[in-house]
């Protein structure tokens, strides 16, 4: 029978019961980002002191269930989607059970409805951290474990499609680094949910009578090998969502097979030490343990990140090169679609990512340095550089260029949705940057008055703080607005947008010709070849390939030294502790 | 030919790696001994380390002691709370609980002081401000750092760790005299 089509413009093939499950997915995941941004207008005009829209009551529920649909449900649901791609469409080959990968989505979306319905009810404004002995109502975690369990199946659903593709012989020599991204956040994924288990199950257990106590420090070390591991299952996720946005967009091969997949096999032996980094500041926590595991061991999976940041714009500078842009140092840079959302997320993605997530995260990471940062707003402002720009907006380029291949639509409003990374990223980026400013002035994180109204002590912030977070939350609106213009360009385009076929529509121009299209006509693709070998002269391996990208990294590493020993001179300022 | 097929060379780890790639990863991993080795460094050399003295306790004990303080070194009270001031090097209390800091301390600049801090129920945050040290209270134990004010002043110590709805009030006083 035949269960697979090709699409003209891409040339991916999709698997009709793969396809359904990537779109399910990834529509859940949407929804999830349309609940998170709309809290997400409450908590930025409460945060924003003159205006101090809501009650303390309706702010932490709304901090609540913010933080859990935007980091855990909207990411990990497109992260099914994209494990589903990585594994079904890019190898060409058939999903395994997928009747199991419905089940888990089920799964998935009835915990998470019922974690949001806990939030909802008001009784379990408990953060997402939801430290204990503070307790939620027993479904707040049911949600999240019948969400993790369903998570789970489906990745192990994506390890099943695997073999497959190896034993049905899909695919030639080894998997695209595509899909060993996918792998890597697949392996990650696994490591994180058993964490989650070994603490949200007996946790549950003591919400409903059953146990005891529940030992607040260690709650918080194991709740972190969940917390701070999901955030690396979307690093290595995003990473390879840029890959994949490189490949697609300008023909870009991996500068080298080799360093590429080594980074990211760091990742898998390192990342997941940073629950270390949620810990430094905590009671009875030995110093050898942390320098160690805070650093990745000797910051190994810090050198992953800095090595893909180099190899993912090096190698669309030397395709672009290959091209003909190749005067100067940034030709091919300034000759890139920047009107194409596909490119323009995938790339704000990148600079933000690396230039504000990627310092500040090891900046604040650092055993001492910590001291002055734990809390502090500066901690949301850099998680908000790594997940609401790193990882969302690499998400949301990869939907652009998903609608039209997966879902066979044409983009609606393209003037929006031209506009839509730089709306979102730039809004972001100034949240970001103030909210870091703010972090460094000592103002608290999850608190909901600036003011302390009703304390019985006195404590006044300096006045720049107000301002800081002032402009952070005319930051935090725009980044809003571009969340807005991102549903609003998506969800027309699904129900509005014109149906693609055999027209290949907006993606014409980057992609190469187009195929001849028909719907689940294909019984068996053809055996996905290795990529063709590079004649000599393309190879550039005896020059200096991508001599742009370079002065772009080292300009990331002045910063990046400049601002780490910024940073213990502050910390040299405050009072000698030991 | 792309990122998103498999690799062009069968064995494609003994392709060689390009020069960009090779100088980029040497002065990362330089920059990366780097930051691990200034841990380490500071800990000999600099001021600001946390000690990792900390035993379990349980809010009863620790309540105890922290009033055996009070009754010993009270010198008056502020807003119904008790302002202490414990000689010169000794162990000094403070218990966070829903929703205060307690009680007030008084310290005088450029003494060490053995500062025990632990939490009568939820987990909190102690942010001292403006000087910005921030800690993390966990309920069960009692952390112990030593610490010397090195400016006078007025201190905040507030609340960073959610702890419910009254969060926002929880703000203790330190006061350093010359």
């Amino acid at each position: 029978m035949a269960t697979f089509r090709v699409c003209p413009d891409s040339g991916f093939y999709f698997n009709r019961s793969a396809e359904r499950l990537i779109k399910v997915n990834a529509v859940a995941g949407v929804v999830a980002l349309l609940i998170a941004g709309i809290l997400a207008l409450g908590v930025v005009l409460t945060r924003w002191q003159e205006v101090h829209l809501l009650s303390p009551q309706d702010f932490y529920l709304a901090l609540t269930a913010h933080g859990i649909n935007a980091l855990i449900f909207w990411i990990i649901f497109f992260e099914m989607a994209i494990l589903h791609f990585a594994s079904s469409t890019l190898l060409r080959c058939r999903i395994a059970t997928p009747g199991w990968a419905w089940a888990g989505f089920m799964l998935m979306l009835l915990g998470a409805i019922i974690n949001n319905v806990a939030v909802f009810q008001g009784r379990s404004s408990v953060m997402m951290t939801s430290y204990a002995p503070m307790q939620a109502e027993p479904h707040f975690y049911l949600g999240l474990i019948l969400f993790a369990v369903g998570a789970l199946v489906q990745v192990l659903v994506f390890f099943g499609t695997l073999v497959v593709a190896y034993q049905e012989k899909t695919y030639e020599g080894s998997v695209p680094l595509v899909t060993f991204g996918a792998i890597t956040a697949a392996i990650i994924a696994v490591f994180t949910i058993a964490s989650g288990a070994i603490i949200l199950i007996p946790t549950f257990l003591w919400s409903l009578g059953y146990i005891g106590h529940i030992d607040a420090e260690m709650y918080r070390i194991v709740w972190w090998g969940l917390g701070h591991s999901s955030q690396q299952i979307n690093v290595s996720a995003h990473v390879a969502v840029w890959y994949l946005i490189a490949g697609v967009l300008f023909g870009a091969r991996p500068m080298s097979e080799k360093v590429s997949r080594f980074a990211f096999f760091l990742y898998i032996l390192f990342l997941q030490l940073a629950c270390a980094h949620h810990i430094l500041v905590d009671p009875g926590v030995g110093t050898e343990w942390k320098i160690f595991n805070t650093s990745y061991a000797m910051y190994l999976a810090v050198l992953a990140s800095m090595i893909h940041g180099l190899t993912v714009p090096g190698s669309i500078e030397v395709a672009q090169r290959q091209k003909g842009y190749s005067k100067g140092f940034f030709e091919w840079l300034r000759k890139a679609p920047w009107s194409n959302p596909v490119f323009s997320g995938m790339f704000i993605s990148l600079v933000v990512f690396g230039f504000l997530g990627g310092i500040t995260g090891v900046v604040m990471g650092t055993e001492q340095i910590n001291l002055i940062i734990h809390n502090t707003i500066y901690v949301p402002a850099h998680f908000h550089a790594t997940v609401a720009v790193g990882t969302t907006l690499a998400f949301m380029a990869l939907t652009y260029l998903l609608i039209p291949v997966l879902f066979r639509r044409k983009v609606i409003l393209p003037t929006l949705a031209r506009w839509q990374p730089y709306l979102f990223g730039g809004g972001m980026t100034i949240l970001i940057l103030f909210m870091l400013g703010a972090g460094t002035l000592g103002v608290s994180r999850r608190h909901w008055d600036m003011d302390f109204t009703g304390a019985a002590m006195v404590f006044e912030y300096p006045g720049m703080a107000y301002t800081l977070m002032a402009i952070a939350a005319i930051g935090g609106l725009l980044a809003i607005v571009g969340g807005v213009a991102f549903l609003l360009v998506t969800v027309g385009s699904l129900l509005f947008g014109e149906k693609l076929e055999p027209s290949a529509g907006f993606l014409q121009s980057f992609l190469g010709k187009a195929l001849a299209p028909s719907a689940y006509a294909v019984e068996r693709p053809e055996m996905l070849p290795r990529a063709p070998k590079l004649t000599v002269e393309e190879h550039g391996s005896a020059g200096f390939e991508a001599p742009g990208t370079f002065a772009l990294a080292m300009l990331l590493l002045v910063s990046f030294v400049v601002y780490y020993f910024i940073n213990w001179k502050y910390l040299a300022s405050v009072w000698p502790l030991s | 030919m792309t990122s998103y097929m498999p690799p062009a060379d069968r064995v494609w780890w003994k392709v060689p790696v390009g020069r960009v790639e090779l100088v980029w990863i040497a002065l990362a991993l330089l920059w990366c001994i780097i930051m691990f080795l200034m841990m380490p460094y500071w800990h000999v050399y600099g001021k600001q380390n946390l000690s990792t003295e900390a035993y379990q306790t349980t809010p009863a004990k620790f309540g105890a002691r922290v009033q055996e303080m009070v009754d010993q070194y009270k010198v008056r009270e502020e807003a119904g709370m008790p302002v202490v001031a414990p000689p010169a090097g000794s162990d000094i209390y403070l218990l966070g609980r829903l929703w205060q800091w307690w009680p007030i301390l008084e310290l005088e600049k450029d003494q060490s002081y053995r500062l025990h801090l632990s939490s009568m129920d939820w987990q909190h945050g102690f942010s001292l401000q403006p000087t910005n040290v921030n800690l993390q209270i966990v309920p069960g134990y009692e952390m112990v750092i030593q610490i010397t004010p090195d400016k006078a002043g007025e201190y905040g110590v507030i609340c960073n760790e959610y702890c419910g709805i009254g969060h926002h009030t929880m703000v203790g006083k330190i006061y350093v005299k010359e």
